[in-house]
């Protein structure tokens, strides 16, 4: 690690969870505390930092850490890459959420903000990607309890298919 | 040894389409020895190919040609290009289907008489009767091996049943169990027995389920007189000036268009494709459309009335462990109008992965709420409404005006409004559906719109009278001899069953029929 991001990490400890430097070759986007990075090419890492925001408050999971969030945008930022109209949205909805000093806000206060454009293709882009992007993740299955694929492993026949306990049963 | 046949052969019958009513009707007439080639629009992909992955699946397997939607109903604005949650691939949607096999009740053939004038439902009573339709119940329950009939065990109840049976208990409804259902509850017809893997709606990995791709299809195969082509879209029906049909219009994976000559024609493409086809199929002797008359070719549509509701308990539940559909509450399927409606519903367990959980449970939600209900998935229990739905004239599958498909022919449009009856029936069962889980202490319940639709049913609908419906009780068009309609767009009424096991019944009845016709030199 180079001194540059330690001294970032710091200062990200001290302020949001989600920040952005810009860094040769693309754009760097630091998370949870510097516990994950992502680079992007065709938005600012101070956009891509106010989308992953955008996407942790339409879909708050104090449980999952920014990379899930992160993800979703990095995929964002590929299709951007490829799609100007995309690319335009996507910068719109980070200018829109720069205007109302997003990042200061609470989450109620967040949610708020984002129900004030919640039908506008700014907003609608990234929860339509989050929809799947967060909840299609396999390294989030085991967060929620999902177990995933089971046929490879002979189904719950003989793996708690009905190993309720808790029940007074019919 | 499976048969090939020529394109010019016209001995033989076509039936387009490979699911529940057109892979049972191939199989059964190719046991009778008649020769026929079965048209399938999807590619053929066997068990080894199905991945317990809801989104790859979804992705493999749906049929994702391009359609839209009109209408008041949510699927509209949800999912606007996806009205129906159905198969394209040889085996149709009972590689999908979930397997619950009811007989309808003998009310149910009968609506219009039991249920009288419905101010906006075009009811009509079957051409036909439980007491006609009982000797193919039968077949087709031991065909399929269902559950709790012909002497075959109910599966176990997985823990999503459990959940459903003590609600049902401490509410104090009677019939309750883990269903009749075409799973394999022990091993029968050279298949398993259900491994409780889940993933009913992705393919059944271990064959447990009962689906034409590995039951019907093969047998048929194995006679000698069954031919299955798949990624065969059929364009178009022929027809001479006799206005008997001659054959079909196909187009092979890559997009090669051919004839292929027919004796008979059977279309089974379920309720959206099959009616599209016939109203593609007009002509200057059928400018309405292929068998059209009546008009009805279309109408009718009927999706069931349905909803789920999920419950979060704050304990583990694990709901999507084993079968999707673990059982059932059928004390509201009766017919009581001191409830406020007309007809009944079923009450069936089902469970989605968190994946689909995340795009169905209230489509577009989001924010902290929605949020803290995905937390509770591990602790949820979840089940599937459905009930008979009103068939409306206005409800219909229609040939978009400028929309074409890859084919340059004009794309089916689905449109849907409730019947004030779907509504009221929908308000009841959904409270009903959340009683039964806080009977048993749910924290929360959570009401789900319906999905894209499932159960497509009614658009060539059987009638007595040429005038009210496309197909007679046989399932022959009225306007036409050798043309028939195999799926479950013939049903005239939806009743409040899962419609699979009418579908096969319907089949097995048919192929009775097109053989004796052929017989007698009548087609």
């Amino acid at each position: 690690m180079s001194k540059t991001m330690m001294g970032r990490r710091a200062f990200l400890a001290t302020t949001s969870a989600v920040g952005a430097i810009a860094v040769a070759g693309g754009n760097l986007v630091i998370g949870g505390n510097g516990a994950w990075a992502m680079s992007t090419t065709a938005l600012t890492g101070d956009e891509a930092a106010m989308l992953v925001r955008m996407a942790r408050a339409a879909y708050p999971h104090a449980k999952l850490d920014d990379a899930i969030y992160g993800k979703v945008i990095h995929g964002l930022d590929e299709q951007a890459a490829k799609d100007e109209g995309l690319l335009k949205t996507l910068q719109s909805g980070a200018s829109m959420l720069k205007d109302k000093k997003f990042d200061t806000l609470d989450p109620d206060a967040q949610e708020a903000a984002l129900r004030e454009i919640q039908d506008k293709p700014e907003f609608q882009t990234v929860r339509g990607a989050c929809v799947v992007g967060i909840y299609n993740n396999p390294e989030v299955w085991p967060i929620f309890g999902y177990e995933g694929e089971s046929a490879a492993m002979g189904g719950y026949i003989n793996r708690g298919f009905s190993d309720i306990d808790w029940l007074q049963d019919a | 040894m499976a048969a090939k046949f020529d394109l010019n052969d016209d001995s033989v019958v076509v039936v387009i389409g490979s699911g529940a009513g057109g892979g049972t009707l191939s199989n059964e007439l190719a046991q009778k020895g008649i020769n026929v080639v079965t048209l399938e629009a999807g590619g053929r992909h066997e068990i080894e190919d199905f991945v317990n992955d809801e989104w790859a699946s979804f992705g493999n397997i749906s049929w994702l040609d391009k359609r839209t939607t009109s209408g008041t109903w949510r699927v509209a604005k949800d999912f606007s290009g996806l009205p129906a949650w159905i198969v394209k691939a040889v085996g149709g949607s009972t590689i999908h289907w979930a397997g619950a096999s009811l007989r309808f009740q003998e009310h149910e053939f009968k609506v219009k008489t039991h249920y009288g004038e419905l101010a906006g439902a075009n009811l009509l009573d079957w051409p036909i009767t439980l007491a006609e339709m009982e000797p193919y119940y039968d077949k087709a329950e031991d065909k399929m091996g269902v559950t709790g009939t012909h002497n075959i065990p109910r599966l176990p109840g997985n823990n999503n049943f459990r959940v459903l049976a003590a609600g049902a208990k401490k509410l104090g409804y009677k019939e309750f169990h883990t269903g009749n259902m075409a799973i394999n509850s022990e091993p029968r017809d050279g298949r398993g027995s259900c491994q409780q893997i889940g993933f009913c709606f992705q393919g059944c990995k271990s064959g447990a389920k009962w689906s034409t791709l590995y039951t019907e299809i093969p047998k048929g195969e194995a006679t000698g007189h069954m031919e299955v082509r798949p990624n065969a879209q059929v364009l178009q029906i022929q027809h001479d000036d006799s206005s008997k049909v001659t054959g079909v219009l196909y187009a092979d994976k890559d997009g090669n268009q051919h004839v292929q000559k027919a004796r008979v024609v059977a279309v089974a493409g379920n309720s959206i494709e099959s009616p599209r086809l016939l109203l593609n199929s007009a002509s200057a002797k059928f400018p309405d459309g292929m068998a059209n008359s009546s008009g009805m070719v279309g109408k009718n549509y009927m999706r069931h009335m349905t909803g789920s509701v999920y419950a979060i308990y704050d304990k583990p539940v694990h709901m999507y462990r084993g079968t999707t559909m673990a059982g059932i509450i059928r004390d509201e399927s009766v017919h009581n109008p001191a409830r406020g409606f007309v007809g009944g519903y079923e009450m069936e367990t089902l469970s989605l992965g968190l994946p689909f959980m995340a795009a169905f449970l209230d489509p577009g939600a989001w924010g902290k709420q929605f949020a803290q209900d995905m937390e509770g998935y591990a602790s949820m229990a979840g089940m599937w409404l459905v009930g008979e739905d009103m068939p409306q004239e206005t409800n219909a599958i229609t040939l978009h005006a400028t929309e074409k498909d890859q084919y340059g022919l004009p794309v089916p449009n689905v449109h849907f409004d409730d019947h004030p009856n779907d509504v009221a029936m929908r308000e009841h069962a959904f409270k009903q559906g959340a009683a039964v889980y806080e009977a048993v202490g749910a924290v929360r319940t959570i009401r789900t719109p319906p999905y894209p639709s499932t159960h497509n049913l009614g658009t060539n609908r059987m009638s007595a009278n040429a005038a009210d419906g496309v197909v007679n009780k046989h399932g022959q068009t009225h306007d036409i001899k050798n043309l028939f309609v195999s799926d479950g767009s013939q049903f005239t009424t939806g009743a409040a069953e899962n419609p699979t096991l009418t579908i096969v019944a319907l089949a097995i009845r048919q192929a009775d029929y097109i053989a004796e016709q052929m017989g007698k030199n009548e087609i």
